[in-house]
């Protein structure tokens, strides 16, 4: 009985996913009787088998609704509100078998509701019916022989339910996963033989170890495609997921299918459902307009939700496009703005494409109203996670007024994959081979320099940052000057992390991390070479992380800014050209500045005389504010920030006018307090600031002049920039 | 729970790891987390894992190595001849000893190996 349950709640899953889309296909096709054919027979299958496990109330429901269906037989209009009465049905039906799953019976309960609406509706097509009898009732069957040979998954799906599939065998997943991790276990022992081999040349092994290998290959692919499914089966869900969203926003969606039958690993299959019945609500909230906008802009009324797949090399394409307003890049500017996601200097260099990925950021949003089905900010980063999870990637493209397209690409099976050995302070590493996009040998060419202690390489004329993989490792310190850069791309950033030497590449069987290891999250799981050697795999999104972490706790200065220290050895010096207060340009060495940005004025307030400004937590003098007229009292204030040993004060500046590699050569010295003295800096005399002068020092009022306070301009000309502390500031 | 003894010929150090382990290895296609007990205990540190011996055992459905210094023998000992740690042993020991037997010359000190293996590494894990 137990077993003949779970066939019956197997098979049955599968055929209702069937029906409901076949039933949406029905309503915008309602003259296809092949259609009503299948969905009739599905349902009637259901049915027939509930009668027999003695199922009540299943089978009364499938009864009402077959009979409502009967009436489409006959000639009965294919309305909206039918469709939706028998979907309704199917998804109580649903609700019942999870209850039979459960509790292995059916669960108590009450259909009369629906089985009242079904049959008052069959009733009144009845009546309906007896008057015009307009259509023949055989014109169904006969136009299901005609277009009978057309549609080839339909003919398939009829098939597993209309006759015993004598070629066909229901295998459990366990066994296949069991079998897979057998197979696992053949490759990595024949790549093992073969390292063998590799050391004795004139082998009598050679020829049966080839065999071998050939037909390991052989049963590894055979298995894989045991485990094989089209993509079509997780689109399945889609149709109704559309139609049901179409009703309720009150819009007109198409959803077309390309590829459907292209397969893939059944675990990625389960893997990628969630995320792309996200990203297909996402078209067809956000991205489809109204009919009404659609037909004002000179667009057809009904909108297209287009899914294809289709398999590149070792990975499978996704393409989920719309035919919808596109992305708004300025709301995305805004929006990531005002959260506070990205900061205005950043996004000004951002290019469109990086702009349109601001979406994948946790906690965005562009929504302008929440509604039940999105907007609310969670989702887009979920959807790249997970994907990321998978070893996949996800990427936007957007056509404003035409529509956005997403691109998800997932890797065929999780099983096998191709990885990339590195060594570091003699370990060796693999990193899976789809986040590697280059290698880049450190040398002339290109060599690894360091701000303060976060380290880059210009690629290319991009600032690529660096992770001393070494460093990440706690295996000693980092080399600038030799190894590899290998360069990573994981979601929409990229970054280089620097090895001692490339080995090679090799197809690896990832092994979980054992539980003692887990927490350290850098590792992805282990995996045995051909050599039998064990080593780890590496996640290079959670370096990602350890990036992000590192440019927190000692990276101040933005990359970009950074870019003119490398002069810093011939004896020029970066320097930051604002006003502040009067027109005269001033200057600072950017080096000293910890951050240039802006704040709300109202974190501003005088004290005393003086002016606080409470900035990321912490509260701070404020210089460089004119006494005459305050500080501003509405909008964004620019500030320059700088912070040593613990101690933090801004200046107020109007505006930035420049930043220019210059020797700093002080004319004109200047005894009043926090002007070191003149320089000329490109054809304009500047006064050069004395940030030591401001910043407070241990025991020295806030105003106190220093002794020597004119040290450290002089020094910062020698100044690498490898230094972790801002220079000139401990005089 | 304890599967065989075997002797360590090649270890893959983990980074990162806490010092109690030695690092992973591959038992005849199995992954093994190796652990010095020694360290474990809080005793002298020891050197390399390389050509010393492992205690196979197999906890949570993962397999690990506990690394010891020989392997003496099998003994078959009445459970009721078992005296609970007297409350001034060792902290080290203490944590992971379930009872002291007398034998004819010496004591012997019974260790329990899922004691072992829980340490801070799983706590974190959590």
């Amino acid at each position: 009985m137990d077993e003949l349950l779970r066939d019956f709640l197997t098979e049955t899953a599968e055929s209702l996913d069937r029906v409901d889309s076949q039933l949406v296909r029905l309503e915008q096709e309602p003259d296809n009787g092949q259609v009503l054919g299948n969905i009739f027979r599905l349902v009637h299958t259901i049915k027939g088998t509930c009668g027999f496990l003695g199922l009540p109330r299943l089978e009364a429901l499938t009864h009402a609704a077959e009979t409502l269906m009967g009436k489409f037989r006959d000639g009965m209009p294919v309305t909206g509100g039918a469709v939706t009465l028998i979907l309704a049905t199917i998804d109580r039906i649903k609700t019942i078998l999870d209850g039979l799953e459960e509790l292995k019976r059916e669960p108590p309960g009450d259909d009369a509701d629906l089985i009242g609406q079904l049959a008052e509706m069959a009733a009144a097509a009845q009546m309906q019916l007896v008057q015009p009898r307009s259509q023949e009732p055989a014109s169904c069957e006969q136009s299901a022989m005609q277009t009978g040979a057309e549609s080839v998954e339909v003919k398939a799906a009829g098939a597993t339910d209309a006759r015993p599939a004598s070629h066909a065998l229901r295998v459990s997943i366990d066994t296949l996963d069991q079998l897979m991790t057998m197979v696992s276990e053949l490759v990595l022992t024949r790549n093992q033989l073969f390292e063998v081999l590799r050391r004795h040349d004139d082998s009598e092994f050679k020829v049966p170890l080839q065999r071998l290998s050939n037909v390991t290959t052989e049963v590894q692919q055979a298995v894989m495609t045991t485990r094989m499914q089209p993509i079509g089966n997780a689109w399945q869900k889609l149709t109704r997921i559309v139609r049901d969203l179409a009703l309720e926003l009150g819009k007109d969606i198409e959803l077309q299918m390309h590829g459907a039958d292209t397969e893939l690993d059944r675990q990625v299959l389960d893997l990628v459902k969630d995320p792309l019945t996200h990203l297909v609500r996402n078209c067809a909230d956000h991205g489809i307009e109204s009919p009404a906008e659609r037909s004002a802009v000179g667009k057809a009324r009904k909108g297209t939700i287009r899914l294809s797949a289709y398999r590149q090399g070792g990975y499978i394409v996704i393409e989920i496009s719309d035919d919808g307003r596109g992305l708004d890049a300025a709301r995305i500017r805004t929006k990531a703005v005002e959260a506070g996601l990205v900061n205005e200097v950043d996004m000004a260099a951002k290019s469109e494409a990086e702009i349109n990925n601001i979406i994948f950021t946790p906690g965005f949003s562009t929504a302008l109203e929440v509604t039940s089905i999105s907007g609310r900010g969670v989702g887009m980063d979920v959807v790249r996670s997970n994907i990321e999870q998978i070893g996949g990637t996800v990427d936007v493209t957007s056509n404003a007024g035409r529509g956005v397209c997403f691109t998800v690409k997932i890797p065929l099976t999780l099983a096998i994959v191709s990885a990339l050995i590195v060594q570091v302070a003699g370990e060796r590493f693999a990193f899976p081979q789809l986040s590697v996009t280059e290698i880049v040998r450190i040398g002339a060419i290109h060599r690894a320099q360091r701000i303060k202690s976060a380290a880059v390489l210009r690629l290319r004329h991009k600032l690529l940052p660096l992770l001393h993989f070494k460093e990440t490792l706690q295996l000693g310190i980092g080399d600038d000057e030799r190894g590899f850069v290998v360069v990573m791309q994981t979601g929409s950033q990229s970054f280089g992390l620097v090895v001692d030497n490339v080995l090679h590449t090799e197809e690896i069987v990832i092994k979980p991390i054992s539980s003692k290891l887990r927490h350290l999250g850098i590792f992805s799981g282990v995996t045995i070479l051909g050599d039998g050697s064990v080593i780890i795999v590496v996640d290079p999104n959670a370096l990602t992380q350890t990036l992000g972490r590192a440019a927190q706790s000692s990276t101040d200065h933005p990359p970009e800014h950074a870019m003119s220290d490398e002069r810093a050895d011939q004896g020029t010096l970066s320097l930051l050209i604002f006003r502040s207060g009067s027109q005269r340009q001033k200057a600072v060495p950017l080096s000293v500045v910890t951050r240039i940005d802006e704040v709300d004025c109202s974190t501003i307030e005088p004290v005393e005389g003086r002016f606080l400004m409470q900035y990321r937590g912490e509260l701070m003098p404020l210089f460089g504010v004119d006494p005459q007229s305050g500080p501003r009292t509405k909008g964004a204030q620019p500030v320059l920030v700088f912070s040593h040993q613990g101690c933090s004060m801004a200046l107020a500046i109007n505006d930035i006018i420049d930043v220019v590699d210059e020797k700093l050569d002080i004319k004109l010295v200047d005894d009043r307090p926090g002007v070191l003295g003149y320089a000329v800096i490109q054809g304009t005399s500047t006064e050069i600031v004395d940030i030591g002068y401001f910043l407070p020092n241990a025991g020295d009022g806030l105003f106190a002049r220093r002794a020597s306070p004119l040290g450290w301009p002089n020094r910062a000309h020698q100044a690498i920039p490898r230094q972790s502390e801002p220079r000139g500031m401990t005089a | 729970m304890f599967q065989d003894v075997f002797a360590v010929a090649s270890i893959t150090r983990v980074p990162l790891a806490s010092s109690e382990i030695a690092g992973i290895l591959n038992l005849r296609g199995r992954i093994v987390t190796v652990i010095d007990l020694a360290v474990r205990l809080q005793l002298q540190a020891s050197g390399p894992a390389i050509g010393r011996l492992a205690i196979g055992v197999e906890a949570g459905g993962e397999s690990f190595g506990i690394l010891v210094d020989s392997v003496a023998e099998v003994l078959s000992l009445a459970d009721s001849d078992r005296e609970s740690p007297p409350i001034n042993l060792e902290q080290g020991l203490a944590g992971v000893s379930t009872g002291i037997f007398w034998l004819e010359h010496e004591l012997l000190v019974v260790l329990d190996a899922d004691r072992i293996l829980d340490f801070r590494g799983r706590a974190a894990a959590a």
